[in-house]
Parts: C-alpha cells; structure tokens; sequence
C-alpha cells in the first residue's frame, strides 16, 4: 500500500526483533472475544486514479455551471491561486500546532500577522489565532461576556444568522445561559423599542451581527450606549467580512466575533472556515483559543511564541475558557496571505464592488412589478426583496435556468414568506445579474 | 551511537538524520509594506460605481485602514516561502508526538478537495443540485460506523472537543428522556484536558478517577464512584500512556448496571481500526478524530472534525441536520425533534470530511495493515529505548509508548531538555509532560508512517542524547543548538503579552 | 526563611495577623514550584470568604495555582503592584509580594494554622515524597 514504507521483509525483521511471531501478537492485550477475524467491509481500496474518479463523479452531480445569488453566512468572492498554492507547502500543511516554538516560527509568525490584520480590520486591540468558524466564534463571545460580567443572560437580535442562533441555543441550554430574543423593525435592524422594554441590568451582553442577516447595517454606537448604559458588553457578529473594506469597524463592540471565509476561502459545502475573536486588551485573559505574543531569545532574537496558555483545556481543564483545542490553522493562514494580496487599497475596492453590484442587481430587480425592497436600512451586498408569489416556486423554475435563486427567509422566519435573501458579490458578471432578472420577470408573467 | 562527543561539549558533527544550511531570514508583512504596492488586481466593476457615503450613511463609511498591508505578489510568495521553511512537517519527518498521529497526509486528498463543483459548493443551496456533496457525507458516515461498530452518525462536529461536547449532550438528552440527567461525569486523572472542559460545557461536574499502578482504570474505584448520580464515564482507549483497557468489558457493564453511560475518546483510534471495534466492547458513544486517525492535515493547528458515532438508543438525539438517504436520492433531515440541536452553522467541515473519505477509500479493508503498522513501530521503538529509559508502566504498549525522565533527570535533564535536543537530531519532540499521571512524560507515537528507517534514525537519535545527558548534560539542558532561534523567554511573553504588530 | 511571626496553611500561604486584619501571601516553597509567576488573579475589594476557599490564582507559564484563603473575612485590601510586577512573587515572597489583607471575622481559626516550625517540617516532608 502506497502510504506505507515498510516491505514485507521489513515487517519480518521488526517483528522478530521484537520477539513478536506474527502481526496478530500485537494485539494480545485485546481480549479474543473483541478482536476481529474478518476484515472490515468497507469499499476499497482505490488506486490514486480512482480516488479522483470517484470525487469527479461527484463533483458533477452538484452545481457546477449554475450561477448562485446566495450568501447567508457563505460568500463567493474572489480567490488568488497564490494563496491556495502556499497553503499548500508541505512545511504549512502538513505541520503541527507550534507548541514547540523553535521549530514553528514559519507558523507563529504568520498566526502573529492574523492577529495584527483582524485587530486592523475590526478596530479592536487583540484577537485570536483562529476558532472554528462564525457560529462558534459567536457562541463563545457570549461566554466570555458571561464570564467577564458574571451575569448569565443575554439579548440577541433576531436578525442574527439562524443557524448562529442555534449554535449559541444548544450551548446556552446545558450552561443555563437565559437567551431572549429581540425582534427587528420595519428597517430590518434589531428593535430599539423592543430592547428598551428588555430588562438590561441583569444582562451580560447585547447581542447583534452587522451587516445581520438581511443584509442590513445595525447602528452598533446607540447600541453600544445602551448596553453600557445597563452595564451588559456590546458582542457583534460579522459573517461578511469584506464588508469591513469600506464599512466602519465595530469600535464600540466588547467583542467581535467575525467569520473570515470570505477572505479567499472556498465555500465546500460548509466549511473548514475560520472564526475570529477580536477584543479589547484588558479582556484578554478571558479570551478562548490560541494566542501568538512576541518575544526574544536568548540572543535578543525576535521570535513568536503561544502565550497565555494557562487560559487553555490542556493546563485549565475543568476551569478553561473553553474546551477548543484544534482551530482552523490553515485558513487563517489562507486568509492572512489573501488579505496580504488584497492589500490596504485592493480590500477597499473589493469592497466598493460589492456595494455596487449589489445596488445594481436590487435596482435591476425592483423594477420588475411585484417584487420591492424590504427592509429600509442600509445594506453591503445582501438585501431582502419581497416578491408576488412563494419564492420556493419561483426558484424551482430558477434551477431549470441554471440559476440558484435567492434564499426563502420564510423557513427560518415564518413570517417572512415570499421574501428571499439576495447577495451580489463582485464575482457576479453583470450579464448574470440581468439574467436573473430577466428570468424572473418571465417567470412571473407566467401565471401557476 | 550517532554522537561524537567533543571537550567543548560542542554540537556532535555525526548526527546523521539532519545538517545546518543557510535559511532565509524575513520580518513581518508590515515591514514590507509601502504605499502604492499591490498584490492582487479587480477586474473592472461593469456596473455602475456608488459612492459610500451615500450608499452607507455618512459617518459609516472607513478610509482604507491604516497600517494595513501593500505589497506585490512577489514579496508574498517569498515572505510565506521563507516562513514556511523556518517549519518542522510531517513531509520533512517523524512526529513522534504522543497522542497526535501525524500520519501522512496524501497529496491526492488535496485535489480532490478542490475540484470545482466541489469547493465551490455552497451549503445553503437546493439539495437537488447537491447530490453530489450529500453522498460523500453518507459514504463517509458508512465508512465510520462500519470502522467503529456503531449505529448512529454525526459529521457536524469540527474538533475533537467539539465531537466530545456533542457526545456529552446527546448522554445527557439521552438520560433526561429516562427523567434523569444526573449530575456527574467520571473522568480519569490520565484524560486529555479536553476533557474535563468538555463536561464542564456540558453542564456536568467533573469527578476524577485515579489510575491504578497498571495506569488504567481502577475497577474498584470506579465501582465506589459510579453511583446513581454519574451519567457517564469518558474513557480513552487505548490509554493516554497507550496501553489497551484491559478490562473494558466490566468497565461498561458496571456503568450499564447503573444506567450511565460509556464515552470513548477516539483519539487513539489509530490502535484499534480494522482490528477491534468500539461498539463492540461496549463503548455507546464516541468522538473520532479525523485530523488524527484519518490523515486530514494538521495545517498548523487545525483544521479539524470530530465526528460522533453512537449506539441505537442515541440516534434520536443527533445535532440536526442529519444526512438521509431516501431511495437513491440524499437529503438533509431538519425534522429532529429530540436532536441537542446545532453545533455548527452548516454541515460541519465538508472539505475535512472529504478528505477522511478520501482516505479511507484508498485502504479499505486493509485499513488493518496500517494500525499494525502503527502499533508495530511503537513496539520497535520501545524495545530498542527501554534501555535508555525509564519505562514507568511495563505492560504492552500499542500504537504509543511512554517513557519517563527519570533516569536523566538524575543527571539534572528533564523531559523538556530532551525533547529540545532531539530537535538538533533533526525531529519533533514527541509529547512533553503527558499524560499527568506519568512525571516526566516522553510520550512516542511514530504511526504507521514511518519507515524502518526513519525509526532507526529516531532511536539512534534518543540513545544518543541518553549519553549525553549523563556525560554533557549542559549540552542538552541548552538544547537546541541548531535553529535560527534559541529557547525563547515565555515567561516575559506571559508578564507582558505583545499580541500585534503595532506602526 | 519562614517568620516565626507568620502562620502557614498545608496549600502554602501565609498569614500575618496585626490586630484584626491579616496580610496574607504564597510561601517561598509555593513560588519556587510554581517557576515564574506571570500573572496573579486577585478578588474584589469587599468580598467575603470562608476559610478555605479560593480568592484567586497565580499562575507560571505552565500552570496555575489556586490560592485559598487562611481564614474568613472580608477583603481589604489588594496587593496592586503585582498586576505591573508579577514577579515580585518570586522574588520576594513573604515581604512585599503580599497578595490581599483581610478582616478576620473569627480569629479562632488561627490556632489550626500552622507555626513556622511545623511548615517547616510539612514542607520537608513534601519535598522527600518528590
């Protein structure tokens, strides 16, 4: 077998020079009756040639050749090869967490860049070397604000992901966390109002995600004010994060918990992406995850090192800020040197694209009878349109043009039925936006 | 022996697996950066521009950040390249590292993961245009239970904390649709810390359990402790010092008497697949550890997945949503009405499970011949160290051995100072001071990866800086000698944690 | 080493009566095991504690340590120049590397504490069974 470099010979000696007889002797201290005398029936083996057949099959049985207006937490953006093909090296990945420093500046250096570009991106003063992702980077900011105010209850907008707010549920349950959720308002952002009647002074955080996932901007400074005014944390959540190119950073936020695969990072199916926890200094030992801290040798060398680790499970254990051990290493890489591609300049045009084509696709869209705009708070590159009749069915006939259409907001939110979520990204080619709206006017011409 | 000593203690001109060149020095991004310098280039918007001041509001717009990078394509390439070579990685050479199994990660993992129509994917769209990603989950799903015994699967997690916390929730639904979730979770003093954080989350207390002088579970003990209160026990097996619980069958039955539960981290899986089964031996739920035992890559840190696997009774309560196939079509079932609900936005770590499956399929059913690979180089290597090192449990090993300092620290070096001078010899360390019921801790797991060669090299390496830790200790007390950066001061970057690059 | 004047708990603190507040610190035989202390996690000014439980940690790089109060009371004070200068811990362990001052609430509980001769002699011990 190709991954195995041992010869039959070989085996023969190291057995015997172990005093083993046979392979089946390793494994004496299995009792018999556990031990397997068949082989597993799995299918295989395949030659490296079937391998790749086997997943080519099934890339052909997903999307390709369709265009897709959906974003929901998942963005199409652009992705240099550059980025995938240093990812790539060996030495990146196919090496360990850098425990043992000497021999992992490559990665402590790069984890030490992460932290400095998110810190700059979300105008806060210290962030960590990666969590798994948007929803669980949220999940534990709201621990940590649990933690940092000693209070055990929280009040989230319910123009936060969904699916992010399931996440936060599953662990607010076991750990007793009260979640209250406070609805939105005809602008598609978190209801002032309804927060003003929301008893605060109990409450360890407020909780909103900006662009939320209408697409809508929150207006994070009154929030902030009125969080601090009842001594809970501002925690925002930013699921796309391009937008922070050209929109203002969360600088009055606590915390910031970012979802960072739209920096280069394909959207496969859900993941791996990379989370992000950014926040103020005097927070930091409540933190979770990995941190990379400057230091110097013997020799007054600069070099990087983990630091803070008694934060961490292997030296807390029961009393650690979390139990998060691995991370997302690798992508939060991929997005350091996509970011270092991008540049100060190029995140900012970035940005500016998607402001435009997604101004573009809801003028194109709206003048389509039937279908308007929403919400009427200021978007990035997602909006909601309300459209004349289900947008399940509209999108069925969609798909047969080849076009993934926009996502039904009736599941998650039922009152919300006939509306859809649109998201237009730079990589959008302005023939497939009028395409889109082409098909859809027909489509709607077309009486059920 | 591969060292040479000299008067000066100077470093041994004989060490075979490794030799000093020149390396390519390289600050930080931000040094490079200078204003007009780009890396990448936008195709021009073919759309009308807007302005954002008027598209955002005034006062919600940002200049371009400051301090953020501008440097070419070239610069790049080469401050990554450099950096990429300041690292130690499995394409290099052994990881000993107990615990971690860094086996070889293939390449062809890698494209297939990328193909188009595959990377491109995006969770939220129709499942009929998803079939192709719905059926890898399910073929991997079947590769998993048919590996562990099992009967129920969940691919959501994407950690083996993760996998573990999840597996913790579904015990706890599992007992409070019995009317009693109970208040406690054994765990013994050998556990990875994980662990113990893990039921933490999960809203239990923790109740640690000691090892007996065999350094496995200590029936008795556990008996006295798994009263009527006690929801589960997560063991590890093999054992964090590698040995097989040889009693695992009465661990179980004394939990099962009480109505707990057995949990099994799956860490060490990489000694049992294709020759024992969990479920077999009375495990009814499980995390795996994909990055570990199914060759997905470390990337440095992550990253992961950490599936849970679970007997019949815990299929009900699986995070949602749960891969269906239904005929010859796939799906995602959402209508779980005792699920613990969601762990992960999404499906977890597709790209991950990709390559699992990848893995798997290019094995089979010889996946067998690679844990007695595994297993057979632990105990090539512990034969051939044993006289070097003290061996604190003498009971056999599987896939990882572990050792202890005490012989050298007679001489005044300790684990720590060992592994770095195995660094000199051209090696990881393995893992340094665990599992914390062995002082001193050298814990080795070469996997199934490693050549003949390679493990000859490695215990050449160990006996080596065996002798000179009695004959040179400050040699290897000042260890390594070898890298572009000496031990470097953690204690001033705990007192005073500089945590960015500031202009 | 150990002030005669001091009295010293099995989990390695010590305690300075004067009057009815006493200073209360980790010995030298707990920063010496501990290595380098980077940081120390204090309480709140007013707080209450029972004799026994945890008022905080100190922590090295690579582990932590709780700390528990020698007796009940209620927190005075707090050793503020640690938080700049964490190793003063190491350095000077009994004297200005103090790390809160309580009001006793029932000064009886001194007389279970031990004298500098029996920590001494507990200390010993420990250090034997290493």
């Amino acid at each position: 077998m190709r991954y195995l470099p041992k010869s039959p010979s070989e085996r023969g000696e190291m057995l015997a020079s172990i005093g083993a007889g046979s392979a089946e002797e390793l494994f004496q201290s299995i009792p018999e009756e556990f031990r397997l005398r068949q082989p597993l029936d799995l299918p295989g083996p395949l030659s490296e040639m079937e391998i790749i057949q086997y997943f080519q099959a099934r890339a052909a049985e997903n999307s390709r050749g369709y265009t897709s207006f959906l974003g929901a937490g998942v963005y199409q953006h652009v992705r240099s090869v550059v980025a995938d093909a240093l990812i790539q090296r060996g030495e990146f990945l196919t090496s360990y967490t850098p425990y043992q420093a000497e021999i992992s500046q490559g990665t402590l250096t790069a984890i030490f860049e992460f932290q400095t570009l998110m810190c700059q991106l979300a105008g806060q003063e210290v962030a960590n070397a990666s969590m798994y992702d948007g929803s669980t980077a949220l999940t534990e900011a709201v621990l940590m604000a649990e933690r940092l105010t000693g209070k055990h209850r929280v009040l989230i907008a319910r123009s936060v992901h969904p699916e992010y707010r399931q996440v936060l549920a599953t662990y607010a349950k076991s750990l007793g966390l009260e979640v209250e959720v406070i609805g939105y308002a005809a602008s598609g952002q978190l209801d002032s109002a309804a927060l003003a009647k929301a008893k605060l002074e109990n409450a360890a955080a407020v909780v909103v995600q900006s662009p939320n996932f209408f697409g809508v901007l929150e207006e994070l400074p009154a929030l902030a004010d009125t969080a601090h005014a009842a001594g809970a944390l501002l925690v925002t959540t930013i699921a796309e994060a391009v937008s922070l190119g050209i929109v203002r950073p969360p600088v009055e936020a606590d915390i910031v918990a970012m979802e960072g695969q739209s920096f280069g990072i394909p959207p496969s199916y859900g993941g791996p992406y990379v989370g992000v926890i950014a926040t103020r200094e005097k927070f930091v030992r409540q933190m979770p995850g990995r941190l990379a801290g400057q230091t110097t040798d013997g020799d007054g060398r600069r070099g990087f090192v983990l630091t803070l680790a008694t934060r961490e499970q292997h030296i807390r254990r029961e009393k650690a800020t979390s139990n998060i051990c691995t991370n997302e290493a690798l992508y939060a890489l991929a997005a350091t040197i996509h970011l270092c591609l991008i540049g100060k300049e190029g995140l900012r045009e970035l940005a500016l694209q998607n402001l435009a084509k997604a101004r573009f696709a809801a003028s194109e869209l709206e003048k389509i009878p039937g279908v308007r705009r929403v919400f009427s708070g200021r978007v990035f590159n997602e909006f909601v349109l309300e459209f004349p009749r289900s947008v399940k069915l509209i999108n069925a006939e969609l798909l047969r043009e080849k076009i993934i259409g926009p996502l039904p907001l009736g599941l998650h939110y039922p009152e919300l039925t006939k509306r859809g979520l649109v998201c237009v990204t730079e990589t959008m080619p302005r023939a497939e936006i009028e395409r889109l709206a082409a098909a859809t006017k027909k489509i709607l011409e077309t009486p059920l | 022996m591969s060292s040479k000593l000299t008067e000066t203690g100077a470093v041994a001109a004989t060490i075979r697996k490794a030799r000093q060149q020149v390396n390519q020095n390289e600050g930080l991004i931000f040094e490079k950066s200078a204003p007009g310098k780009r890396g990448m280039e936008l195709p021009p918007l073919d759309v009308p521009a807007v302005d954002p001041a008027e598209a955002l509001g005034a006062g919600n717009s940002r200049e371009s950040i400051k301090g953020f990078p501008e440097v070419s394509e070239i610069e790049v390439i080469r401050h990554f390249t450099r950096l990429s070579t300041w690292n130690y990685a499995i394409d290099l050479g052994m990881y000993p590292l107990g615990s971690c199994t860094m086996k070889y990660n293939p390449r062809v993992n890698e494209h297939v993961a990328r193909l188009d129509g595959l990377a491109s994917e995006h969770p939220a769209q129709p499942a009929d245009v998803s079939q192709g990603c719905l059926r890898i989950l399910h073929d991997l799903q079947k590769c998993l239970l048919a590996i562990t015994g099992m009967d129920a699967v969940s691919l959501q997690p994407v950690a083996g904390a993760q996998g573990e916390l999840t597996g913790l929730l579904m015990i706890r639904a599992y007992l409070e649709s019995r009317g009693n979730p109970r208040r406690k979770v054994l765990i013994p003093d050998s556990a990875h810390g994980t662990n113990p954080a893990s039921v933490v989350i999960a809203g239990y207390e923790v109740q640690n359990i000691k090892s007996n002088a065999r350094g496995q579970i200590d029936t008795d003990h556990l008996r006295e402790f798994a009263a009527e209160d006690v929801a589960a026990l997560m063991v590890t097996n093999p054992s964090t010092i590698g040995v097989f619980e040889e009693r695992i069958a009465e661990i179980a039955a004394i939990l099962h008497e009480k109505g707990a539960l057995l949990y099994m981290d799956g860490a060490n899986m990489n000694a049992l697949a294709g020759v024992t089964r969990p479920g077999d031996f009375g495990v009814d739920v499980m995390h795996l550890n994909l990055h570990k035992t199914f060759s997905t890559p470390h990337g440095g840190g992550g990253p992961g997945a950490g599936p849970v696997v679970a007997k019949k009774i815990l299929e009900p309560f699986l995070p949602v949503p749960v891969v269906v196939q239904k005929g010859s079509r796939y799906a995602l079932d959402h209508n779980r009405p005792q699920s613990v609900g969601r762990v992960r936005a999404y499906c977890g770590n597709f790209g991950v499970l990709l390559r699992a499956l990848a893995y798997t399929l290019a094995y089979g059913p010889g996946i067998r011949q690679a844990t007695e690979d595994a297993v057979l180089n632990a105990n090539y290597i512990r034969k051939n160290l044993e006289d070097s090192f003290d061996l604190p449990y003498n009971l056999p090993s599987m896939h990882e051995v572990v050792f202890s300092d005490a012989r050298q620290k007679r001489h005044g070096v300790n684990t720590m100072d060992i592994a770095k001078r195995l660094i000199d010899y051209g090696f990881h360390p393995y893992t340094t001071a665990f599992p914390l019921i062995v002082p001193g801790a050298m814990m080795i797991e070469p996997t199934e990866s490693e050549s003949k060669e390679e493990c000859d090299l490695f215990i050449d390496a160990m006996r080596s800086i065996a002798l000179e830790a009695e004959t040179n200790p400050e040699l290897v007390k000042t260890a390594p000698h070898s890298t572009r950066v000496g031990r470097l001061d953690e204690v001033g970057a705990a007192r005073k944690p500089i945590l960015r690059w500031k202009p | 080493m150990y002030p005669a004047d001091y009295r010293y708990t099995r989990a390695h603190e010590w305690i300075k009566v004067e009057g009815s507040v006493g200073t209360v610190g980790i010995t030298d035989y707990a920063q010496h095991e501990l290595g380098d202390v980077v940081f120390a996690e204090l309480p709140k000014v007013g707080v209450t504690m029972k004799a026994g439980e945890s008022f905080g940690t100190v922590e090295s790089v690579k582990a932590v340590s709780e700390i528990y109060t020698p007796v009940s009371g209620e927190i005075t004070e707090i050793n503020s120049k640690l938080a700049d200068a964490p190793e003063t811990i190491n350095a000077d362990p009994h004297g200005s590397a103090w790390l809160v001052k309580i009001r006793l609430s029932d000064p009886q509980e001194l007389s279970t504490l031990l004298d500098a001769v029996a920590y001494e002699a507990y200390i010993a011990a420990e250090a034997k069974a290493h």
